[in-house]
């Protein structure tokens, strides 16, 4: 089935979401939608999908213009969506919940399972999506979910699938897996519109790429003909530096140091087995794995969040091992956590009160118990000015920020004190081109000034543009280390998988 | 099923933070929606929906009465006798002002609990304890002058509700357990506590063989207020000490440094560690401090208004200050307003009762009708066509960004 939108306009209170939106997707292909946070993507996603009524503009499906006036209509016309936050009932089977909501039913409304399944069984087949109908859904793995939402919007009869980010929250291999999905069901008939910023993805995958901002049409462009670095011009109104300038390392004394650091789960199972490494002042040391291999852990037991049960960490040449994370903070320590919404921030305090989360109790912002409101609002207004945080109104509550700027927020926060050891966690996920590069800035910057830092992330590109060093982390351990120089995303990647070259063989 | 239902509702919240690109987990929706109910800080959508909600009881109320057989014109009669009795008359204000006093007190405890994610049920029993101190202190010291010995009973008060207080605390930092269980349980035991301790030699009148303490010493009385217009005129010091505790609570919230940790944690714990708070810390001293007010509130009745301790002197206003807290949305003046309100309801409706055949049940009907409606904003809004709030105008606050 072929989509168009025509004109498409959506005004929300003081701001123009969608600006006379026009795109077409041909029968049978897969667009990407591109664009920055707040670039309007979204609002097209709810306008598609019923959840809102454009103001004006029409959307046509193979021609014959369609009236939405909830979700149910958009499912009628054959339109499904796939939420980058799953909607499944975890305790429920894959069968159940796919069927959830428009059960195959029986004599007084019981559910008859095996229909279900036997539905299950027949889409997954028809579309090549292989997952067990009888698993519980909480036993299986991010991607293998999203597998089952998939199932469950084709069951209800889509053509046309909406997919929202859906890498945002697959790991490399289940990412190589989803691209296959999609060229599955564009084999198949269906008619993808694919979400995203993440432009490599796009170009990857998709016939055509319409780049969104500001809630208006840039352009469309075919992806054989065009570049990473023209999308993110289209995309940011700018150009964009994707490659990261550093000067020459020049690392110094150690100033983290990690000795035998192992941690185990309630079961006594090895989360951290035995890992040691040093991060120098003057480098950067990036910590390079498929999610899920113990990069958590390392970070949370380095700064103080998870409990060790043997090895030690140093900063400075002091023991803080097992010191609670004010200690860590107090001697000079840095940290970006991987969870933003839930650790970094809170979210219904202002942008104000964030930036002192960590630091409220000691002067200049406190004196005998009282918060000096005076020097935390200078302070405040500084550290939105030179870290770029858009909107720069200190009084808007941290959830009304976009992902990027919450995250130019806690770098603000954490960046502005002149610690020795900075650690990023996922520095940069789900933000857009913009934030990316200036985040990337601020940390070689830091790098530049003498400070160590160790960078976790699970995106092999940030590793190579940021690293001086590489460790890459398999099931819990540090499996091999790297100098970025020396080495290939091709090399790291086959380490990441868990095979170790004969040079690192213990 | 017909049609295929719409996708689950709970996206709808996710999807109005339009291109936000992270969400807090769903599991978090239990707290948010506390959090929602005590936490509006808008000034007008915090004003006008309690206002359209005392409305809105009012002629529910009203209705509830028509139903049960009363005429028309005595239910019209029956809310004129509660408004006399509540501000008709400098008596009834100072009626009205008694009865609030203990009610903002409570309504403080279990506000500031609600700022710190905690839910304070236990404040009936914190009044009980605090006021057996206090009277204990009321009576037991004697030839003291009352600069001394009124302030002397206040504190003991204070320290008896903050004992009680520090026993969920220490549970919940310690041990996990839950506060609404505990402080539930130790309102029973407070509750049986008080009626044993009056039947002990320490508290029971001398000669008596029920249940009642002996009478404080006028040095420990809080003075009335308006005694020199009229000495029947109840309201008295105990109404500043709430007016200044709450001022106090505002400030400790909003200007200090504690304040700024209490309402970390209890918009997110999680963070809050991160940044090095110790949330022990937190959960022990809000509870001491809830158990503090509450035990003021108990003392300041015992002190203020009976003279002396009977069982269950607390009469319920521990619970009503979970009401109160809610009304006045966990904001210190807020809460102030609410308990004013409640106090006006609990004065009106005695001489309510005593000049109608209506009886002073309908004003529980009435509060309890005004809480249904302040929790569910949307329904006050879709019963007078208000325009959304500024909350949800928020949507856009994400753009451009």
């Amino acid at each position: 089935m072929e989509l168009e939108l025509r004109g498409i306009t959506k005004r929300f209170p003081g701001v123009l979401a969608n600006d006379d939106v026009t795109l077409t997707v041909r029968s049978g292909t897969v667009l990407a939608l591109i664009g920055e946070n707040g670039a309007g993507k979204s609002t097209l996603m709810n306008i598609l999908s019923g959840r809102y009524q454009a103001d004006s503009g029409q959307i046509l499906i193979d021609g014959e213009i369609q009236s939405f006036d909830g979700p149910g209509d958009s499912i009628a016309a054959g339109i499904g969506m796939v939420y980058q936050h799953f909607m499944l009932v975890p305790v429920f089977t894959v069968a159940e919940n796919v069927v959830l909501g428009v059960e195959p039913t029986g004599l007084l409304g019981v559910i008859n399972k095996r229909d279900a399944r036997e539905q299950v069984r027949d889409i997954s087949e028809r579309y090549g999506l292989v997952v067990d109908p009888d698993a519980l859904i909480e036993t299986l793995s991010v991607g293998i979910q999203q597998r089952v939402e998939i199932l469950k919007v084709l069951r209800r009869g889509a053509k046309i699938l909406v997919f929202d980010e859906p890498t945002a929250v697959l790991t490399p291999q289940e990412v190589t897996e989803f691209f296959g999905i999609v060229a599955e069901l564009k084999a198949r008939g269906a008619t993808i519109i694919f979400i995203t910023h993440k432009l490599k993805e796009a170009l990857a995958i998709a016939d055509d790429i319409t780049v969104l901002r500001g809630g208006k049409v840039v352009g469309t462009v075919d992806p054989r003909s065009t570049s990473v670095e023209e999308l993110a011009t289209m995309m940011v109104g700018r150009g964009i530096e994707t490659e990261v300038v550093k000067d020459a390392v020049d690392p110094r004394e150690a100033v983290l140091v990690v000795e035998d650091l192992t941690v185990t789960d309630d079961f006594d199972r090895p989360l951290l087995k035995s890992v040691s490494f040093e991060v120098r002042a003057g480098e950067i040391v990036g910590v390079a794995g498929v999610q899920g291999n113990g990069q958590t852990e390392l970070v949370q037991a380095i700064t103080g969040a998870l409990t060790v049960s043997s090895g030690r960490v140093y900063v400075n040449g002091e023991d803080v091992t097992n010191d609670p994370p004010r200690e860590h903070h107090s001697i000079g320590m840095a940290h970006i956590p991987e969870d933003r919404t839930h650790v970094g921030m809170v979210g219904s305090f202002s942008v104000r009160e964030n930036l002192i989360l960590d630091s409220y109790y000691s002067p200049p912002f406190s004196r005998r118990g009282r918060l000096d409101r005076d020097s935390i609002t200078d302070f405040a207004t500084e550290l939105v000015e030179r870290f770029d945080v858009r909107p720069p109104l200190i009084d808007n509550l941290a959830s009304a920020l976009s992902g990027g700027n919450a995250q130019k927020m806690i770098v603000a926060r954490e960046f502005s004190r002149d610690v020795p050891l900075v650690i990023c966690a996922q520095p940069t996920r789900g933000i857009d081109v913009g934030s990316i590069e200036y985040i990337h800035e601020q940390i070689v910057r830091k790098r530049n000034e003498g400070k160590a830092i160790l960078i976790v992330s699970t995106e092999l590109d940030e590793i190579f543009a940021l690293a001086d060093r590489i460790l890459v982390m398999y099931n819990g351990a540090i499996i091999a280390e790297r100098v970025t120089a020396e080495t290939t995303p091709m090399d790291v990647g086959l380490l990441m998988a868990g095979r170790v070259a004969a040079t690192d063989a213990p | 099923m017909s049609s295929p239902s719409p996708l689950d509702e709970q996206v709808d919240e996710d999807l109005a933070s339009a291109d936000r690109r992270t969400r807090p987990p769903l599991a978090r929706g239990a707290r948010s929606a506390i959090a929602r109910l005590t936490l509006g800080m808008n000034w007008r959508s915090g004003l006008v929906v309690p206002l359209l909600a005392l409305l809105s009881a009012l002629v529910v109320g009203a209705l509830i009465v028509l139903l049960a057989g009363v005429s028309i014109g005595e239910t019209l009669s029956a809310y004129r006798a509660m408004l006399v009795g509540s501000v008709g008359s400098l008596g009834a204000i100072s009626e009205t002002l008694t009865a609030a006093t203990p009610l903002i007190l409570a309504g403080l405890s279990v506000a500031l609990a609600f700022r710190a994610g905690l839910f304070n049920i236990g404040a009936e029993g914190q009044m009980l304890i605090g006021g057996m101190f206090g009277v204990l202190i009321g009576f037991s010291l004697t030839g003291l002058p009352v600069f001394i010995h009124l302030p002397l009973a206040m504190l003991a008060g204070c320290l008896g509700g903050a004992l009680w207080g520090l026993i969920p605390g220490l549970l919940k930092a310690r041990a996990g357990a839950h506060e609404v269980i505990v402080t539930i349980m130790l309102n029973f035991i407070a509750l049986r506590l008080v009626d044993y301790g009056l039947k002990t030699d320490l508290f029971q009148r001398e000669g008596r063989n029920d249940p009642i303490s002996k009478n404080i010493e006028v040095s420990a009385e809080l003075p009335q207020l308006l005694a020199w217009l009229d000495p029947s005129l109840r309201v008295h010091l105990g109404l500043v000490v709430a007016l200044v505790a709450a001022g106090l609570i505002r400030w400790l919230l909003l200007r200090s440094t504690t304040g700024f940790e209490f309402r970390a944690v209890g918009a997110n714990s999680a963070a809050a560690r991160y940044a090095g708070m110790s949330i022990s810390k937190v959960y022990i001293s809000v509870m001491v401090l809830c158990g503090g007010l509450a035990g003021i509130a108990g003392t300041g009745q015992v002190l203020g208004v009976l003279d002396r301790a009977s069982p269950r002197f607390s009469a319920g206003i521990g619970f009503d200050g979970i009401a109160v807290a809610l009304l006045g949305r966990s904001n210190p003046w807020g809460v102030v307003a609410a308990a004013v309100l409640f106090g006006g309801l609990r004065a009106g409706g005695q001489k309510m009762q005593v000049s109608t055949g209506v009886g002073i049940d309908l004003i529980a009907v009435i509060q309890a009708l005004i809480i249904i409606f302040v929790a569910a904003p949307a329904m006050i809004r879709a019963l007078y066509r208000l325009k959304t709030s500024a909350e949800t105008t928020r949507i856009g606050a994400g753009w451009n960004s």
